[in-house]
């Protein structure tokens, strides 16, 4: 059973599954590094125009991105419950788990692409039609896109990797108890929850506290 | 591995380890990953050899009478992305490193072979954008990118430029995860972090270099390429936008990037200064501090590249002691390889020629740097040929000697072939002669106040610029010499023995070349730079401790 | 010219200190480099393989103080020369009472200079030797530097913000002045001319030069044009700061802050007028740096200074 899953460089299954995740530990510091060069910019440009980011952080859809926010944790709940079940051998259940996963997280992009198109609408693009005067407000929205655009990227990158599971888990579900494949997804698809939790503050609370 | 193993016929090294181009291209031998990077690295150090080429010869006369101002910058700017991206930073981590880790440590390869494989794919995905980039016309926009000439300014090919490095850069990022990973989960039995080479702790310290830095690059480029493509205003400044902000963002990365190309030239040096002085490393724990020093203090050092740029004059004084601070552990170093010749039997074969060849021009780089990190004299001298000088003597001088010296010193390993010593160590002679006299005259020029990126000049600046392009064909001459005699030796070369050099470290006791999983039986770990002096070939007296 | 410079003229009084502090930086360093290559070629020689020589071992206590020692020296040697040039030279000269001040506009490519007295000059500058001169600079496009080697300065001039260049010229001559930030395809061609001359030339110079229109006239044109008067005029009803007699004025701030109204303090409230609110108003102006091009802030500049006693 146990020699399905050891690879080449490795010699016993234990330190291969160490590797792994301490190796998706060492990717996701890369990729906190990625988004802490946004969050630099946003923090300078927010020092610098503090009025313009409120007024344009007013302009962001507060439903979208609070039941967005909720999906994700929810997805988050799912797939940590998945590796649960994987380790307890209720390979079915880790299974069904990771579907739901899955079906959260593209309803997670779905949403954000009805959001999308309404910002569209209200020409929060950035450019000659933008609607806001305020000076600032389009660079908060240079950032909304940028951050909301890489961020979707990250859920569609953890789309496939969970997609992998699903699909390489079809003819025999207990596969998922002994791949390191499951806990190094499960490492990535929180980190893109995570950097989620510290987006929404700054782009849907911004402008919002107080007198919001 | 069991006995079994010992009763059974060797297997073929890793060269005849399969012969067609799929057993290439869909490998995940770190030897043979390593191989495809060395090729791909030469194609682009030649193409950037040939710009500068032509840039040097245009700067024989000062009137810019050869190309015209917008081919000049061209080439510049290739030669500068080409150089730094696609050769510098893969050279000795993608090519050595790959090579060698596994073996260094023991290990049967790197812990994620697939992933490693993948590094390769980005920077050939990487280098696709940037010779496309040449092929619709090239860019002008300098390796640095500055905003808002490259966002709004250029008419050129921005924007796949700037996709190549970004793409490059997950090249880099998965190779040191990778690099990492494998040194923490795959030490053999044995092999101790104090017991590392330090060429593997110089990876290692270069790995979190990657893994932490070129994300923000990542990051920056594609704002970069929003700014351009989309009308995004975040460097913009008749928007609100702030350039300075692309300057920080870059040089945290850059900056650093320059210890991704240094570092690793450390280790190097390490290696060959020890054995062919046969002699204990000096000070290998303090070796070790001061790589990770470096990697460390090189992260908050990126302001001096921003003195004149309009930041508080108070944070130039930040950055300039910060620099002043990150000279400290790469004097040391200096110190140490220095002392490890005290006592030593020093052979001058071509490896230990580049290794001094390394240690002078690195010495007479770092100690340029003073220069920089005093505030009012780089005022004066940032921005002209005195920092070209500075930094081509870190990046051609340090690092470019350590990967011929590499390249020398572990031949017969990759190869299983031995290269025409006497050639070799005419190319060594050859290149630094060339080198110092291409740079040496640009210290002179840049502090008299010529600028750098000039495509005309003042005439008073001609006899260093001829000066310069006479080394630069020694220098041209020089490189392509290897370029010769290795492939020669590939065919021709005697059969190397599995430790010609009598060298210490695991790689030198699988045979040469190492076999597909490297280790027939498993290695014996002892105390590292284990040489006795009196033990090499010329003996005599008693053994030393 | 000939073919081959060996010398470079100090011809300011930063020149010289940037060449003592080059000279003394650059004996440490050859004092160290030549400790270094001595003993290497004294090893190289000694203990080349084959020669008999005491390849014994070390003792182990000389090793870790020897470590220990040039860590520590290395790291004061470099603690004191930082302090050394910090203490000396680290910030930027005082403003000296009869400081001549230049406005410079860079573009691509080339450098406009405009004197106090209207005075303009294309790729060059006329100054007077002796005198305190501040160039304030700003871009229409991209990043340039302004950098005269004979005077061993330089400064990045940027779009939509000004920076300043303060010197004292001391040697009567011409030389060179260069653009030394990467600006595109003829960044080799913006060059001009600094030329030094006595105070009495320049006073001829500046004589014999067309002064046009006077820089405050276009800026009052450009006042009534872009409509400042509509909050700024004192008998707007909108709470704006009032501009007579700000020139020189010390402004209190929001922040709690005071600041000396000067030339920089007006540009910089006229591009980025968020960056220095005056306490007890809102921030409500707009940024005129997409409307305004930077010769015309120079003109609004000029016209706001002329706004104190006897006029209006």
């Amino acid at each position: 059973m146990s020699d399905t899953f050891l690879k080449p460089p490795f010699e016993t299954l234990e330190r291969q599954h160490q590797a792994v995740s301490f190796g998706m530990w060492v990717f996701l510091v890369s990729e906190v590094l990625l988004f802490a060069g946004l969050f630099a910019g946003y923090s300078v440009y927010r020092n610098l125009y503090p009025e313009g980011f409120l007024v344009a952080g007013r302009q962001t859809d507060i439903v979208y991105g609070t039941v967005n926010t909720a999906i994700l944790m929810t997805s988050s709940l799912t797939i940590a419950v998945a590796g649960r079940a994987a380790r307890a051998h209720f390979g079915r259940t880790a299974r069904r788990l990771l579907i739901a996963t899955m079906t959260l997280g593209l309803t997670f992009l779905i949403l954000k692409g009805f959001e999308y198109r309404e910002d569209i609408a209200k020409h929060l693009l950035p450019g000659p039609s933008f609607a806001l005067a305020q000076p600032g407000a389009e660079i908060f929205f240079s950032y909304y896109w940028v951050m909301t655009g890489i961020h979707a990227t990250h859920v569609t990158g953890g789309l496939i990797a969970v997609g992998r599971l699903v699909i390489a888990s079809r003819r025999d579900a207990t596969w998922l108890s002994g791949s390191a494949s499951e806990d190094a997804t499960a490492l990535y698809w929180h980190l893109v929850d995570v950097i989620w939790i510290v987006l929404y503050p700054l782009l849907y609370l911004t402008g919002r506290t107080g007198h919001g | 591995m069991t006995e079994a193993a010992y009763l059974q016929p060797p297997p073929p090294d890793y060269l005849h380890d399969g012969h067609t181009l799929g057993s290439w291209l869909f490998t995940t031998d770190h030897k043979r990953i390593a191989i495809l990077f060395a090729l791909s690295i030469t194609f682009f150090f030649f193409i950037g050899a040939v710009a500068i080429s032509i840039v040097r010869l245009e700067l024989v006369t000062p009137a810019g009478d050869l190309v015209g101002d917008d081919t000049y910058n061209k080439l510049f700017t290739i030669h500068g992305i080409v150089m730094v991206w696609f050769f510098l930073i893969p050279s000795i981590p993608a090519t050595f490193g790959n090579f060698l880790l596994p073996l260094m440590i023991g290990a049967r390869d790197l812990a994620f072979p697939r992933i490693n494989l993948l590094s390769w794919y980005l920077y050939v995905g990487g280098a696709a954008f940037t010779v496309l980039t040449l092929l619709i016309g090239g860019v002008d926009t300098g390796w640095t990118f500055y905003t808002p000439y490259s966002t709004m300014f250029s008419n050129t090919a921005v924007l796949t430029a700037a996709m190549g490095v970004f793409v490059v850069g997950f090249s880099s990022v998965l190779t040191g995860v990778n690099f990492i990973a494998t040194t923490h989960t795959l030490r053999t039995r044995g092999m101790t972090w104090f017991r590392l080479p330090l060429f593997v702790w110089s990876m290692y310290a270069t790995s979190i270099v990657m893994v932490l830095a070129t994300p923000v690059l990542a990051m920056t480029l594609v704002l970069i390429v929003a700014e351009r493509w989309l009308g995004l205003p975040i460097f913009d400044p008749s928007r609100g936008g702030d350039p300075l902000l692309f300057q920080h963002l870059f040089w945290f990365y850059s900056h650093p990037a320059v210890y991704i190309m240094v570092l690793p030239a450390m280790g190097v040096a390490s290696e060959i200064i020890a054995c062919f002085a046969r002699r204990r490393l000096f000070g290998y724990s303090f070796m070790v501090y001061a790589l990770v020093a470096i990697a460390v203090i090189g992260f908050f050092v990126w302001g001096h590249h921003m003195f004149v740029s309009g930041q508080s004059p108070y944070a130039n004084i930040v950055f300039s002691f910060l620099s002043f601070m990150v000279a400290v552990p790469s004097a040391i170093k200096v110190f140490n390889w220095t002392a490890t010749l005290y006592r030593g039997s020093i052979a001058f074969d071509a490896p230990m020629l580049y290794a001094f060849g390394f240690l002078g021009l690195f010495t007479i780089g770092g100690l340029t740097g003073l220069f920089l990190a005093t505030v009012p004299i780089d005022i004066h001298v940032t921005d002209t040929y005195f920092v070209v000088a500075h930094f081509h003597y870190i990046m051609v001088g340090g690092s470019v000697s350590a990967f011929f010296g590499a390249l020398h010193f572990w031949w017969p390993k990759i190869t299983g072939k031995l290269y025409p010593e006497l050639w070799a160590r005419a190319a060594a002679i050859a290149m630094f002669i060339g080198f110092n006299l291409t740079f040496f005259p640009q210290f002179v020029m840049g502090y008299l106040g010529m600028p750098r990126r000039y495509h005309i000049y003042p005439p008073e600046f001609q006899v260093y610029h001829v000066l310069s392009t006479a080394g630069a064909a020694v220098l041209g001459v020089a490189y392509f010499m290897p370029l010769f005699y290795l492939i020669w030796s590939f065919r021709h070369g005697g059969r190397a023995s599995a430790n010609p050099w009598q060298a210490q470290g695991l790689e030198w006791q699988t045979p040469s070349p190492p076999p597909h999983e490297n280790f027939i039986v498993p290695p014996v770990v002892s105390e590292p730079y284990d040489y006795h002096p009196q033990e090499g070939p010329t003996a005599g007296g008693e053994t030393s401790a | 010219m000939t073919g081959l410079r060996t010398t470079l003229t100090e011809a300011s009084v930063n020149a010289r200190t940037v060449d003592i502090a080059f000279l003394s930086v650059f004996a440490i360093s050859a004092i160290i480099f030549l400790v270094l290559f001595v003993l290497l070629i004294i090893f190289a020689v000694r203990y080349r393989r084959g020669r008999p020589a005491n390849r014994g071992p070390l003792p182990k206590l000389m090793r870790r103080e020897i470590e220990i020692g040039w860590t520590t020296a290395t790291t004061f040697l470099a603690i004191f020369i930082f302090w050394w040039f910090v203490a000396g030279y680290g910030l930027p000269p005082k403003a000296a009472p009869n400081q001549l001040e230049i406005h410079v506009v860079a573009k691509q490519w080339m450098w406009k200079t405009q004197h106090p007295e209207g005075a303009r000059e294309i790729n060059a500058l006329h100054i007077p030797v002796g005198r305190q001169v501040r160039l304030v600079m700003t871009s229409q496009d991209v990043i340039h530097s302004f950098y005269v080697p004979a005077f061993r300065l330089k400064q990045d001039v940027l779009p939509v913000r000004i920076t300043e260049l303060i010197f004292t010229p001391t040697e009567i001559g011409r030389f060179h002045l260069f653009c030394a930030e990467y600006c595109g395809t003829q960044h080799s061609h913006m060059t001009g001319a600094i030329v030094v001359m006595t105070p009495p030339d320049y006073a001829s110079w500046i004589h014999a030069q067309p002064h046009g229109d006077t820089q405050d006239r276009e800026g009052e044109a450009l006042y009534d044009q872009f409509g400042c008067g509509a909050c700024h005029a004192p008998q707007s009803q909108v709470h704006a700061p009032k501009l007579f007699g700000l020139y020189g004025s010390s402004v209190t701030l929001t922040s709690g802050k005071s600041v000396r109204a000067d030339d920089a303090y007006i540009k910089n409230s006229i591009l980025r007028p968020r960056d220095q609110i005056v306490a007890g108003y809102a921030p409500i102006m707009p940024s005129y740096g997409a409307l305004a091009n930077p010769r015309a802030v120079e003109a609004l500049t000029a016209y706001i200074k002329s706004l104190r006693e006897g006029a209006s």
